[in-house]
């Protein structure tokens, strides 16, 4: 049994269908990368494993419990985080406070000061920062915050969506080592990448998806095979 | 003599008016909800006491009905606009005020139409008891609003308005968070009203006036948006700007046009030199 299991799973948003029979699979310490073009459903996979689409038929276990028949908070005491698109800081809140944000379901003082700790050893370049407001942070910065808020409620399982979306290069590099990082320490990652070539180069295992379906399914090497150009360029 | 009873009447309308900016300031400035459907919570707190005391319940209960009457109000209100934001949320919340200025004018078996209610009985005997009275729950109003909005719910409400889908994949019941803050600032808009028809006596479908909405949005952007400080100075001082005007001289036909002239000049340079109002912590965006 997989730690994220999805089985023939139909979703989308009211009449508007956009995943047509997805499967797909994320085991213990793994990395995994979905790619795809624009309008592939990606984000849509990962918003269905966590309660924000219609989830119309198909079947979505996490660590053997059926994600359907639970609320988002209960996935997250499950250990599973997401950090959607777009990093959704809150603004007028410190850094501080968007970190405890992350925390809520945590009563424990204690134990929240002590995520803390740890979430800025993973991102040191947010320690200066704690009493700024998030609005003032720059976009790599903010990127960190959202993943922070997230480390803050101690995932096994985190899902990225773009999480280098209109980064610089080199913020975009020093993010993903980062993802690299937390994988390291235990976590299995599930990641939305626009950027192929950068994240497959992380990923233990990479899907492809073509209009809400699972094209491809491999390794590293899957940049390679010749179906991808078919894929994002069109002409078969 | 005279002066002094005149500064208690304002006394006691700039507490009113400070209970609708601090209520309007929770949905608008702290949750992010473009709500025009505060004058509608207010109108209804003022015709529950007004109906109910006509019909000799005491003061204390038609007060409580008022303050439950405009929770409801507030929580009915948060279900059809559950999925509405910005533009949309504040049409179907104008929708809302229409709907319940048009109850009040046609309901005629109830509330007697365009006729009003007149001879609503008085809370108390004398002006500066009502003064007591109305600045004893406004400061009550301010503290418990500070307090909700320093606590972790205000938090998770501010954490609302900058981004949504952020506080939702933190696990937060969106929707459960904006029914309070609504049904929280309407409870606090139906008490102004229970004041407001204790005190003015008579109260007709004008209640439900778009230009005292106007005049409630005027505050909280003057005084900032999620401040609550701000509601209190806003209030105060959109309230008493244009009372001067009394004393200059002009004809009344002149001093009602230079009072919306003395209005939009405000706001005009308010949002040119300082869009945020005077302590305000987000931009109207």
């Amino acid at each position: 049994m997989s730690f994220l299991e999805l089985k023939n799973v139909c979703a989308g948003y009211g009449a508007l269908k956009v995943l047509n029979n997805v499967s797909l699979r994320v085991d213990p310490g793994e990395i995994v990368v979905l790619i795809g073009p624009n309008g592939a459903g990606k984000t849509t996979v990962l918003k269905s494993v966590f309660k924000l689409v219609d989830v119309y038929s198909g079947k979505i276990c996490f660590q053997e419990k059926d994600v359907r028949a639970l609320h988002t908070h209960d996935l997250i005491q499950l250990g599973m985080s997401l950090v959607p698109q777009g990093r959704q800081v809150f603004g007028s809140l410190t850094v501080r406070e968007n970190l405890e944000m992350g925390a809520y379901l945590t009563q424990d003082n204690d134990v929240v000061q002590e995520r803390i700790a740890s979430t800025l050893l993973q991102f040191p370049e947010l320690k200066p920062k704690m009493k700024d407001y998030a609005f003032a942070l720059s976009g790599g910065q903010q990127q960190m915050l959202a993943m922070g808020r997230a480390l803050m409620q101690d995932p096994k399982l985190l899902l990225l969506d773009e999480p280098s979306l209109g980064l610089a290069p080199k913020m975009m590099q020093t993010v993903l080592n980062r993802i690299k990082k937390i994988n390291e320490q235990g976590t299995s990652v599930l990641m939305v990448e626009q950027n192929a070539r950068q994240a497959v180069k992380l990923a233990d295992r990479i899907y492809v998806l073509e209009d809400g379906k699972v094209a491809l399914h491999g390794g590293k090497d899957i940049l390679s095979r010749k179906e991808i150009q078919h894929i994002y360029l069109g002409g078969r | 003599m005279a002066f002094s009873a005149y500064l208690i009447h304002l006394g006691i309308l700039s507490c009113m008016y400070v209970m609708l900016a601090i209520s309007l300031n929770l949905a608008l400035g702290f949750t992010g909800m473009l709500n025009l459907g505060h004058v509608a919570f207010f109108g209804i707190g003022a015709y529950i006491t007004a109906i109910l005391s006509m019909q000799g319940l005491p003061l204390w209960l038609t007060c409580i009905l008022a303050i439950i009457g405009g929770l409801i109000a507030g929580i009915l209100l948060a279900f059809p606009t559950a999925r509405l934001r910005g533009d949309y949320l504040a049409l179907a919340t104008l929708g809302f005020t229409f709907i319940m200025a048009a109850i009040a004018r046609n309901w005629q078996s109830l509330t007697r139409g365009a006729l009003g209610i007149p001879g609503i009985p008085r809370l108390v005997a004398s002006n500066e008891q009502y003064l007591f009275w109305i600045s004893l729950s406004t400061v009550i109003v301010a503290l418990l609003v500070s307090w909700l909005t320093k606590s972790s719910i205000g938090r998770t409400l501010q954490a609302i308005r900058d981004d949504e889908l952020g506080a939702m994949v933190l696990g937060k019941n969106v929707f459960a968070y904006r029914m309070l803050a609504l049904g929280v600032s309407a409870s606090i808009a139906a008490l102004a009203g229970f004041f407001f028809a204790h005190f003015i006596t008579f109260i007709d479908p004008s209640v439900f006036s778009i230009d005292d909405l106007i005049l409630m949005f005027a505050m909280v952007i003057l005084g900032g948006l999620a401040s609550n400080k701000g509601s209190v100075i806003g209030g105060v001082i959109i309230f008493l700007l244009p009372e001067p005007l009394r004393f200059i001289g002009f004809s009344s036909s002149i001093v009602g046009p230079a009072r919306a002239i003395l209005f939009a000049l405000i706001l005009i340079g308010m949002l040119v030199y300082r869009p945020r109002g005077i302590f305000g912590k987000v931009d109207l965006s």
